[in-house]
């Protein structure tokens, strides 16, 4: 038999396809997915139906139109479903920068799913919950060391939330200085992720947003020129998603100090630092880590997720309830600081990433933790030399200096063939790989951004590098055939964009599109 | 055979040493330690972590497993606990779905590459559309808590107003969450409850509303379990007054009650969490937010919300995200509140979860709960001096049980309940004084008679020892 021809490098890719319907044309009336408990005959013998006791104002007249389905048809629905995308153990997701989507080791989803974890209520007693407490404590002097704050938080339910935890504690600081109505300001930089400004502005603060000077560093010269007495604080993310280091951080710290501000610290970019660089030397007062980026739990299509949470000790006193404390040899949850902001989410946050994040430290160790960083940097700086040599393509700034990720561009390459990087990213899917642009707005033209962390081994580089040279060289001799991609995807192109911007046409739900597809065919008619 | 300088770690590939050397020579640089150049002496951390050594995969799991088998779960002693996280029974296939590897480690890819992922959310949204029979729902925010929040903030941004009114008989934790993603400009009022049905004061709302506010926000169930049945006249009221009505609700209790939709709710949100997550000490919780399709309401949402659109080849179903523009992801501090990883595997769970069950599985739960916590209040209100409910209106899975007249605090009672491996209900004496010594029971579909007279039987116990 002739071996499969991988010395090309481009997999001759087919993404799963089975015209799997929407759930609700499965429906056959009288199926039965899953059976409920018995309810003992002595029950209804002293009760009846329980619904008599329900006020007839509250009782439910039609039932809801959820589908019936046998449970094997559900199952092998979802099952088709889940075999209709990637997600990072069955590919190799390089594509998805600033996303750090390494390896989720599966024993650490094995130790998680122990009843010992599941099967916990949040309000039991502290005396049966001291396994998940003391796991907590231990990644919490983890993460301690591995960033130089005093105290961690682990209830914020995601990096957006701990930005979010983060504002309402520089605005509860300041508060309590009698300073909260003076300091009005928060300063971001453009690089960093949009959650920074969007939270900061959901507790009221004014943004401002410094830009890069020519080599890709936030403006220090700018931000002397905003500080002010009314700088409630300061946050940034290093390496931005440029990948570059702001080498001058502890000069932007101190202005910001001087000015009265609090700095804090975006960590979902941390993956080139671990045991290299930590927040609290660069002059943060807080900082976060996505334990679902850095720390490997899975990023779940989107959480649930774990913003772990560490401050200085000036601001342990700010910090929601509860955080978890050692008294002996006892674990115990602590609800009563101070000028506590509250809560940012129900009962301890997500514990079951606390499991998991601490099994992968304990999996990689001190010294694997500099691996990690280190061939996280390798890896990416072995991209960024084979892309910058493909036709069309660039990474604006600072010649080298990359850590973990890059922001490229494919301004040339659009230039000379208007093939977008919306066209590649779709052509991209044929290929097997993911492929993300940037947010917006669109700083870097035409971007893209590549992440490939620790994971990758050279030949996964060497392939996506291969895919994006192909790609490339197709936009110079066959624009069409990229711009009209995908091929080999499970769906093709959508078709009419205004079905997701247009309020007559667009639909949420399933009912919705029935309902508008009736009125749209009308109107035809 | 020579021993290797450096075993290569199982989890990153390019720690073969020789692989190093020929990727640092192909991009020409000497030792990885130059590719750091760009951060500052000063700020190289030179120390070695004080981290424990790496563990192999079977010391890993012997090692955590040791740790986690000092907890007792739900599995080993009876629960009756509730109060926002509630024990439910949990179908195998919702398991088997959410731990699927692809949708377990997928993330934020694009249609063409994450399809499946789009179409499980977009069922989710049209499933859980049903079941509170409106046109809209989003992709999960992060827990009934938020989702309230959002909710809230949306009502105040599309009234142009800044005051909301919420019932004194919410979560004191929910509470805490709403008030701190309110602060500071939005003004958060509570509402008096009527001290022997626990229903909203309905004067003390007249009293209280007024051209400036936003929203009325309640619960259906409250959190302390009983039924509000004035929804028609508060959502009247609010309506009188340009306020739009939020409610929060359980969502399985939708099979059997009226979804707040049909008593004028604009707005409603609530946790995902009974409908087939585990418990997780929390970390199952999972919020959702629908509405009618009205774009003055959709145009609010922060949260991503895929729609269903054709592609260029007939018979295929597409998606993408429906009016992006409204993100913080587009618009940066401009966009609406904010939005990022959240709970969708949740979303995506709920949604097999609401397959399995259909209409008459979600019947045949909600009636299950009202019988056995029928059950369960009867028989705990038929031991001398304990009061049960307290309130005198109808409950959903939750109640409030008075051991005020027992000689005995909660504090004790749960002491003895626990000791003979019960988790009994959550104290409410320091969030609720006026409620005194109570506790507020949970019982559900998973409970037995037995479960149910044991508990009993040790609270019998319990009062009457010295």
């Amino acid at each position: 038999m002739k071996k499969i021809n991988r010395e090309h490098k481009v997999r001759n890719f087919q993404q799963a396809k089975w015209d799997e319907p929407i759930i609700f044309e499965l429906h056959n009336s009288g199926e039965r997915g899953v059976l409920l408990p018995h309810v003992e005959s002595e029950i209804v013998d002293c009760v009846g139906d329980g619904l008599s006791a329900l006020p007839a104002s509250l009782i439910r007249k039609s039932a809801p139109k959820l589908p019936e389905i046998s449970q094997n048809r559900v199952l092998r629905h979802y099952l088709r479903l889940s075999q209709e995308m990637l997600g990072g153990a069955l590919n190799v997701e390089i594509g998805q920068g600033t996303c750090t989507i390494k390896y989720s080791p599966k024993i650490n989803e094995e130790i998680a799913s122990s009843p010992k974890m599941t099967e916990l209520h949040p309000l039991q007693d502290e005396s049966t919950v001291q396994g998940i407490l003391e796991i907590t404590h231990k990644l919490d002097l983890c993460l301690k060391e591995i960033s130089g704050m005093d105290y961690f938080s682990f209830q914020p339910g995601s990096g957006t939330q701990s930005l979010f935890t983060m504002a309402s504690i520089v605005r509860a600081f300041h508060e309590s200085n009698g300073e909260g109505d003076q300091r009005d300001e928060i300063i971001t930089t453009i690089f960093s992720h949009p959650s920074q400004a969007a939270t900061a502005a959901v507790k009221g603060y004014k943004i401002i947003t410094l830009y890069p000077d020519k080599d890709g560093f936030p403006d220090l010269e700018k931000l002397k020129e905003v500080v002010s007495d009314r700088t409630a604080g300061f946050v940034v993310a290093n390496p931005e998603d440029t990948g570059i280091y702001n080498t001058r951080i502890k000069e932007f710290t101190k202005v910001v100090h001087d000015a009265g501000g609090i700095c804090y610290y975006d960590q979902a970019n941390a993956n080139g630092l671990l045991g290299i660089t930590r927040a609290k030397e660069a002059g943060f007062d807080m900082c976060f880590f996505n334990l679902h980026k850095t720390f490997s739990t899975p990023h779940a299509c989107g959480g649930p997720a774990t913003g772990a949470l560490g401050v200085v000790a000036k601001l342990k006193e700010f910090l929601p309830g509860p955080i978890v404390e050692k008294q002996g040899d006892q674990y115990t949850l602590k609800s009563d600081m101070k000028h506590s902001i509250g809560k940012v989410r129900s009962f301890q946050g997500v514990p079951q990433m606390i499991v998991r994040a601490y099994a992968w430290i304990l999996a990689i160790g001190a010294e694997g933790l500099k691996d990690v960083a280190e061939i996280a940097v390798l890896n990416n700086n072995y991209l960024y030399h084979h892309i910058l040599k493909i036709r069309g393509a660039s990474a604006p700034y600072i010649k080298g200096q990359r850590l973990e990720q890059v922001r490229y561009s494919w301004e040339q390459l659009t230039r000379e063939t208007g093939v977008t990087t919306d066209d590649i990213s779709r052509r991209m899917a044929d290929f097997a790989h993911q492929y993300w642009t940037s947010h917006h707005p669109y700083v870097v033209p035409e971007p893209f951004t590549l992440e490939p962390t620790e994971s990758a081994s050279k030949s996964d580089l060497d392939e996506y590098i291969a895919s994006l040279t192909y790609i490339a060289n197709e936009a110079y001799e066959n624009p069409e055939k990229v711009k009209n991609a995908p091929y080999n995807s499970t769906i093709h192109r959508v078709d009419e964009q205004d079905f997701f911007e247009n309020p007559e046409k667009w639909a949420i739900t399933w009912r919705s599109y029935l309902k508008k597809s009736k009125e749209i065919e009308k109107i035809r008619s | 055979m020579k021993e290797m300088k450096k075993v290569a770690h199982p989890y990153i590939p390019n720690t073969v040493p020789e692989i190093k050397e020929q990727m640092l020579k192909e991009i020409g640089v000497k030792t990885i330690e130059e590719l750091f150049s760009g951060i500052p002496e000063e700020l190289h951390y030179r120390k070695t972590l004080h981290i424990p050594k790496a563990l192999s995969e079977y010391e890993l799991r012997r090692y955590l497993e040791g740790l986690l088998s000092k907890n007792t779960s739900t599995t080993e002693y009876l629960n009756f606990l509730g109060a926002g996280c509630w024990n439910h029974f949990i179908p195998a296939i919702c398991d088997e779905i959410n731990s699927r590897a692809e949708f377990v480690t997928g993330y934020a890819g694009d249609p063409y590459e994450d399809h499946g992922r789009f179409q499980a959310l977009f069922e989710y949204q049209s499933l859980m559309a049903e079941l509170v029979d409106m046109d809209v729902v989003n992709v999960p925010t992060f827990d009934w808590a938020q989702a309230a929040a959002t909710s809230i903030r949306m009502a105040t941004r599309i009234t142009n107003r800044t005051d909301v009114l919420l019932p004194k008989t919410i979560s004191p934790d929910r509470l805490k969450v709403i008030k701190n993603y309110c602060s500071p400009y939005i003004n958060v009022s509570l509402i008096d409850y009527k001290e022997d049905t626990g229903l909203i004061d309905l004067e003390d709302l007249e009293n209280k509303i007024s051209s400036n506010t936003a929203a009325v926000y309640f619960e259906n169930p409250s959190y302390l379990g009983f039924l509000e049945t004035q929804g028609q006249q508060i959502s009247k009221l609010a309506k009188k007054h340009g306020a739009i009505t939020i409610v929060g609700v359980d969502p399985s209790s939708l099979g059997i009650v009226e979804p707040p939709s049909h008593y004028g709710a604009e707005i409603v949100c609530g946790d995902l969490q009974p409908l087939g997550m585990h418990m997780n000490y929390g970390g199952g919780q999972s919020g959702f937010i629908a509405t009618h399709d009205d774009i003055k309401f959709v145009q609010e949402y922060p949260s991503r919300l895929f729609g269903i659109a054709p592609t260029v080849v007939e018979g295929e179903y597409g998606f993408g995200d429906v009016y992006y523009d409204r993100t913080s992801f587009a618009q940066r501090e401009k966009g609406k509140e904010s939005v990022g990883t959240q709970t969708a595997l949740w979303g995506i769970t709920a949604g097999v979860y609401l397959s399995l069950m259909g209409p008459e599985g979600m019947y045949e739960l909600g009636k299950s709960i009202m019988q056995k916590s029928q059950y369960a209040m009867q028989q705990i209100g038929s031991i001398p001096n304990v009061v049960a409910s307290r309130f005198e209106s109808t409950s959903f899975k939750e109640f409030v049980v008075d051991f005020s007249y027992t000689g005995k605090s909660v504090k004790e009672i749960n002491k003895y309940l626990l000791d003979n491996r019960i988790f009994g209900g959550k104290d409410l004496s320091e969030d609720f004084p006026e409620l005194k010594q109570s506790a507020l029971f949970c019982v559900t579909e998973i409970h037995t008679k037995e479960d149910i007279d044991q508990l009993v039987s040790v609270i019998k116990q319990c009062i009457n020892s010295k």
